[in-house]
C-alpha cells in the first residue's frame, strides 16, 4: 500500500472539516481516524452531501398530499398518476463541474440525474435543464454555452432519453459561476418503486457498471462545497467523465432485473461514490455492511482504498440482492457488457467495515456518519442595500419613446430570443411520447405503460426562475417562480401536481446569503401550499461565488402536472386566423425588476410584481376547465418582457406564423402596459370568447377580449387610439430567431 | 414477423416495435444483436436508430461485427426486406449492404427537427404508399447524417433509381436551403440496387400518430406491412 499522510487537524482542515467537526470525528470513533475514514467523514459531512446549512430551513416545506407517494429523502420524489402508475422526478445542480469543464460537467449532470430516476425502478422518459451564463459578449461564456449544450445533447441523445424543454438565462451575475441544473422524470408502476435499502443480514452487496477510476475524487467536498478562486483550474481533475453508452446499458440491465424479485435495494454511486451509496443503504435499513475493496472492478492500477472509496467515476450502481441470487443478477449485467461482482455482505451490527489487502481500513458506526450529520443554524441578515435597491420612482424613469424598437430589442436579447439553436441539438422524440417539446410554455409527454401500451395520460413539465426578481425580492421572486412553473403547466390544460427545486445560492457563511436562502425556502413553502404542489424532491447548491461575488439567488423550480385525456390540450401559440384573443388577469403599472427596465434603462431596481396566490390558483383551474370543455386552444402566460413579448411569441412560435390585431384600454403608462411583468396573466385564443368570459367571471378572474388573430403583422393600438406597435411577423421573427446565433457567429469570425 | 434488431446502445428499438405492433397491428419483436440466426418466421428486418456501441470509433462501425449481422446479410442477399433508420442506415453502409458513408453534419452539430422529404422512388416494399413527388414530413435527429458518395457512383445511384428520398422545402422543391446536414444532392435515403434494402436518416417511427406531431412515417412503415403481409 502506498504511504498515507499523517492524520491531524491540519489534514482534517484540508479535507474541509471544521475544528468542531474534527473533534466530533474523534469522539464518534474514540480514536484517530484512518486516512480512508477521514476521507469518508469529509465527503459525508460536506455541504453537498449533508445539506448542513439548509437542513433546518428545508424541514418547514410542505411535502405531503394525497398524490405524494414519496417525498424528499429518497433519490427522487414520486407522485401517483392514477391506474397504478407513478412519476418519479428530481432536479439537481452540476454547476461547478460545468464551469470548470463545460461539456463533461453538464454531461455527467444529465447522467447523474437520470441514474437517480432509474435507481428507483422508473424508466427515465423526459429531461429538462435550466442553464445560466454570463453575457454572450464574453468569449468565455460563448464557449461555456456551446460546451454545456454539447454536453447535455451528447449524453441525453446517446442515453436515449428525450430532452423536452428547459430555460436559459444570461446575466453578468453568472460571469464567474455558471449554473447547470438538470431535471429528469421517469415512469414506474407505483407498486414497484425501489429504494436504497440494505436489509436482510447475509444478503450480498453487488457492484455493477463501470470500473472505478481516479476521476472525481472529492468532487462533492472540494469542488461543490467551496467558492471558486484562482486554484479552480487545478481542480479540473475532480470533474468526472461520463459514458452515456454504459449508462444506457445500465438502465436496460437494471430495469430488466427490477421486473423480477431478486433485488432488495439499489443505490447509484453519485457524489462521494461507493462511500455515500453504501452508508445511505445501511443507514436506511439500520444495518451494517462489510466490503472487500480488492473485489471492486478497477480502471487504474495501484488504487488506494482512499481513492476507491471516494472516486466519483460515473455509471456505477450498488445493489443488495436476495442471498442465492448472486449469479442470476450478475448474469444480466454481463449480458449487457457490464461488470458486476459481489463486493460484500449485509451485517447486523450497524458497522461499516471495509477491508483492503487483508487490512481493515474502515471500521465506523453507520448512523453517526450518515443520519446524524452536522446541522447548522447559520446567522441570517437582510442585505443592507436591498431596501435601497427596491426603491424605484417610476416618475423619474423616462417613458419609452420607441415601443417598436423596444420590442425588437427585447426579442433580440438572448434571454428572450428563440432558444432553437440550443434545443435543436437535443433529441426530443426518443421513446415516442412528446406531444409538446421545447419552445412553448410547458412540455407535454404522453405516458406509456412498461409493456409499451399507450395511455390517455400525459405529464406537463416546466422549469422556471427569474433571477432578477429573486435578487430584488428573494421571497416574492421565489413565489413567482413556483407560480410561473405551475401556470405554464396549467396552460396546457394539466393540473399541477408537485414540484422539485434546485436552490442555487452563494456562500452560506455570509449572513446575507443565508437570509436569501431562508426567504426563498419560505417562499417555496408558501406558494407550494397555496397551489397544492408539494415539494417532493430537491437539491441545494451553495458556494456559487467567485472571488467573493455571489450569483443572484436562483431557486430553480420545476413543476409537473397531469393531463387526461391528453388528446385535449392547449398550445402556447396562435393556431389559426379569426380567433378571439382574451387577456386573463389584470395589467398594473409595474415595471420594477422588468426586462424592459434592465435593457432599456440599465436599471435592476424596484420591487418585482407580487403574486396573488389565490388568484393564481383560480386561474389555473380556469385554464384546465377551458381545455377540458374544448373552448381553449391557445394559452400563453405573460412573463419576462410582458404582454408585448407574450403576444409576439404567440404569433411566432407555432409551425406557421399567425398575426394579431390587439387594442388595449388600460389607462396606465404605455410602456408598463406593453412591457410590465404583472403576474397572473395569460393570453388566450379561442373560437368562443363568450364561453371564456363567462367562465372567467364565474372564477372571479378579470378578463377582457382584446383582439383577433390573423394577418401578417402584430398590431397593437393603445387607449389613445394611436398605433403603438405595427411590425411584420417577418421582422419580429428576424429579431427573435437571430438573437443567439448572431452573437455566437462572432465566435466563428474570431477563430 | 418483423424482427427489430437490438444492439447495445439502440434507442429507437422500442419505438420501432411500437409503430409496427401497436400502431400498424403487425407482429414485431426485438432481436438481440448477439443472436447468430434470425427467427425463422422473419419477414422483414429493421435496424433502429440510436448509438450502437456508443458510436465509438465511428457511427455503426462496431455494430457491423455483431453476430446477427451475418444473418441479416444472408437474409438481404435472399431478397428479404431490410430497413435501417439513422444509426441503422449507418450500420447498413458500414456493413456494405448499402453504398456510401454518412459523415458529420455540415455545421458539426447534432441537429433535430422536422424535415420534409420528397419521395423519389415509389415502389414496394418501402414506398408503395406514396407517389413520386409526394412530400412527407418526418423528424430527423443526428450528428453524422451527411450522405457522401463519389461523383460517378452518385450518378449511377441516380440512374438506377436508388435514391428514395431527398430533403426538400414543404412544397417539394429540392433546394440547398432545405438540406439540413450537407448530404450530397440532398439525399435522405437510398436503396440497394435490388431495392430490398433501404437506409434513411429520418425517423418514420417517430411520425406514426397524428396527435404526436404527425403520421407520415406510416407511409413508409405501412408500405412495408403491405409488402410482407404484416397482419397477424
Amino acid at each position: 500500500m502506498s504511504e498515507e499522510p499523517r492524520i491531524d487537524l491540519a489534514l482534517a482542515r484540508e479535507h474541509g472539516l471544521t475544528d468542531e467537526e474534527w473533534e466530533r470525528v474523534q469522539k464518534i470513533l474514540g480514536r484517530m481516524p484512518t486516512y480512508s475514514e477521514l476521507g469518508i467523514f469529509s465527503v459525508m459531512w460536506s455541504e453537498h452531501c449533508s445539506y448542513k446549512s439548509s437542513k433546518m430551513h428545508l424541514k418547514g416545506l410542505p411535502t405531503t398530499g394525497e398524490q405524494v407517494l414519496l417525498g424528499p429523502g429518497e433519490n427522487a420524489g414520486a407522485v401517483a398518476l392514477g391506474d397504478g402508475l407513478a412519476a418519479v422526478f428530481k432536479i439537481e445542480s452540476h454547476n461547478h463541474p460545468s464551469f470548470v469543464e463545460p461539456k463533461e460537467g453538464s454531461a455527467t449532470g444529465v447522467g447523474g440525474i437520470i441514474r437517480d430516476i432509474f435507481t428507483m425502478g422508473a424508466r427515465p422518459i423526459a429531461s429538462l435543464n435550466s442553464i445560466r451564463f454570463g453575457s454572450l459578449e464574453d468569449p468565455l461564456h460563448r464557449h461555456l454555452l456551446e460546451g454545456v449544450v454539447e454536453g447535455i445533447g451528447s449524453y441525453g441523445n446517446c442515453v436515449g432519453v428525450a430532452t423536452v424543454g428547459g430555460e436559459t438565462t444570461f446575466h453578468p451575475c453568472y460571469s464567474g459561476n455558471i449554473l447547470v441544473n438538470a431535471f429528469n422524470l421517469g415512469i414506474v408502476d407505483a407498486e414497484r418503486i425501489f429504494l436504497a435499502k440494505a436489509s436482510g443480514i447475509g444478503n450480498p452487496v453487488i457492484y455493477a457498471g463501470s470500473k472505478t477510476g481516479r476521476d472525481g475524487i472529492h468532487g462533492a467536498s472540494l469542488l461543490a462545497s467551496a467558492e471558486f478562486d484562482d486554484t479552480t483550474d487545478a481542480k479540473r481533475p475532480t470533474v468526472q467523465v461520463g459514458d452515456p453508452f454504459t449508462e444506457k446499458c445500465l438502465i436496460e440491465a437494471c430495469l430488466e432485473l427490477m421486473r423480477g424479485d431478486q433485488i432488495v435495494g439499489i443505490q447509484d454511486m453519485g457524489a462521494a461514490g461507493l462511500t455515500c451509496s453504501s452508508f445511505e443503504m445501511a443507514s436506511n435499513s439500520g444495518t451494517g455492511i462489510e466490503m472487500d475493496l480488492d473485489r471492486v472492478p478497477q480502471r487504474a492500477a495501484g488504487m488506494t482504498p482512499y481513492e476507491l472509496l471516494l472516486s466519483e467515476s460515473q455509471e456505477r450502481m450498488l445493489l443488495v440482492a436476495r442471498a442465492g441470487e448472486e449469479d442470476s443478477v450478475c448474469e444480466v449485467f454481463h449480458r449487457w457488457g457490464l461488470d458486476a461482482v459481489v463486493v460484500g455482505r449485509v451485517t447486523g451490527d450497524g458497522q461499516m467495515v471495509v477491508r483492503f489487502g487483508g487490512d481493515t481500513v474502515v471500521d465506523i458506526p453507520v448512523d453517526p456518519v450518515a443520519a446524524s450529520s452536522p446541522e447548522l443554524d447559520r446567522p441570517t441578515r437582510e442585505p443592507p442595500e436591498l431596501r435601497e435597491r427596491q426603491k424605484l420612482d417610476l416618475a423619474s424613469v423616462a417613458p419609452e419613446e420607441d415601443p417598436e424598437g423596444a420590442l425588437l430589442a427585447l426579442l433580440d436579447d438572448p434571454n428572450l430570443a428563440s432558444k432553437a439553436w440550443i434545443w435543436q441539438q437535443y433529441d426530443p422524440w426518443v421513446q415516442g411520447g412528446t406531444i409538446l417539446g421545447s419552445g412553448g410554455d410547458a412540455a407535454l409527454v404522453r405516458i406509456k405503460r412498461d409493456d409499451g401500451t399507450p395511455t390517455d395520460k400525459a405529464i406537463a413539465l416546466s422549469v422556471d426562475c427569474n433571477p432578477r426578481h429573486c435578487f430584488l425580492d428573494p421571497r416574492g421572486g421565489t413565489i413567482a417562480a413556483v407560480a410561473e412553473a405551475a401556470r405554464n403547466v396549467a396552460c396546457t390544460g394539466a393540473r399541477p401536481l408537485a414540484l422539485t427545486n434546485c436552490l442555487n445560492f452563494g456562500n452560506p457563511e455570509k449572513p446575507e446569503i443565508m437570509w436569501q436562502l431562508r426567504e426563498a425556502i419560505e417562499g417555496i413553502g408558501e406558494a407550494a401550499e397555496a397551489l397544492g404542489t408539494p415539494v417532493v424532491s430537491g437539491n441545494v447548491s451553495l458556494y456559487n461565488e467567485t472571488h467573493g461575488t455571489p450569483i443572484h439567488p436562483t431557486p430553480t423550480i420545476a413543476v409537473i402536472g397531469l393531463l387526461e385525456p391528453w388528446q385535449r390540450h392547449a398550445v402556447s401559440h396562435f393556431t389559426k386566423s379569426g380567433e378571439a384573443i382574451v387577456l386573463l388577469g389584470e395589467s398594473r403599472e409595474e415595471l420594477g425588476g422588468s426586462a424592459w427596465l434592465a435593457l432599456r434603462r440599465g436599471l435592476e431596481a424596484g420591487t418585482p410584481p407580487q403574486v396573488d396566490l389565490a388568484h393564481e390558483q383560480r386561474l389555473h383551474g380556469l385554464l384546465q376547465l377551458g381545455v377540458r370543455e374544448g373552448w381553449l386552444h391557445t394559452a400563453h402566460d405573460t412573463s419576462e418582457g410582458g404582454l408585448a413579448v407574450a403576444l409576439a411569441e404567440c404569433c411566432l412560435t407555432g409551425p406557421e406564423r399567425v398575426g394579431a390585431e390587439v387594442s388595449l384600454t388600460e389607462s396606465i403608462r404605455p410602456d408598463a402596459l406593453l412591457f410590465g411583468e404583472t403576474a397572473g396573466r395569460v393570453v388566450v385564443a379561442t373560437s368562443d370568447a363568450a364561453a371564456v368570459l363567462a367562465a372567467a367571471e364565474a372564477a372571479a378572474i378579470p378578463a377582457r377580449e382584446v383582439g383577433r388573430t390573423g394577418g401578417e403583422t402584430l398590431r397593437v393600438v393603445g387607449p389613445d387610439d394611436r398605433v403603438w406597435l405595427d411590425l411584420s411577423l417577418e421582422r419580429l421573427a428576424q429579431a427573435r430567431d437571430g438573437g443567439i446565433p448572431r452573437r455566437l457567429a462572432t465566435v466563428e469570425s474570431e477563430k | 414477423m418483423f424482427s427489430v434488431l437490438q444492439f447495445p446502445g439502440s434507442n429507437d428499438d422500442r419505438d420501432m416495435e411500437f409503430a409496427l405492433k401497436t400502431v400498424l397491428d403487425s407482429p414485431a419483436r426485438l432481436i438481440w444483436h448477439g443472436d447468430v440466426e434470425l427467427p425463422a418466421d422473419t419477414r422483414a428486418v429493421l435496424l433502429p436508430g440510436g448509438f450502437s456501441y456508443g458510436d465509438y470509433l465511428r457511427a455503426g462501425a462496431m455494430a457491423r461485427f455483431s453476430p446477427v449481422m451475418a444473418a441479416v446479410k444472408r437474409f438481404a442477399d435472399a431478397g428479404g426486406p431490410v430497413l435501417g433508420t439513422c444509426n441503422g442506415f449507418q450500420i447498413l453502409c458500414e456493413s456494405g449492404l448499402l453504398p456510401g458513408v454518412l459523415r458529420r453534419n455540415r455545421d458539426l452539430h447534432f441537429i433535430s427537427g422536422w424535415s420534409h422529404l420528397r419521395v423519389e422512388r415509389a415502389a414496394a416494399p418501402f414506398t408503395s404508399r406514396s407517389q413520386v413527388g409526394d412530400v412527407l414530413r418526418i423528424p430527423i435527429k443526428h450528428g453524422e447524417g451527411a450522405y457522401h458518395l463519389g461523383a460517378s457512383e452518385l450518378a449511377e445511384l441516380d440512374a438506377n433509381g436508388q435514391v428514395a428520398f431527398r430533403y426538400c422545402e414543404p412544397d417539394g422543391t429540392v433546394s440547398a436551403a432545405a438540406n439540413p446536414n450537407g448530404s450530397e444532392a440532398n439525399i435522405a435515403g437510398i436503396t440497394n440496387r435490388a431495392g430490398n434494402v433501404i437506409g434513411l436518416m429520418p425517423h418514420p417511427e417517430h411520425a406514426v400518430e397524428a396527435g404526436l406531431g404527425g403520421d407520415d412515417g406510416l407511409r413508409i412503415l405501412g408500405s412495408l406491412v403491405d409488402a410482407v403481409g404484416g397482419a397477424r
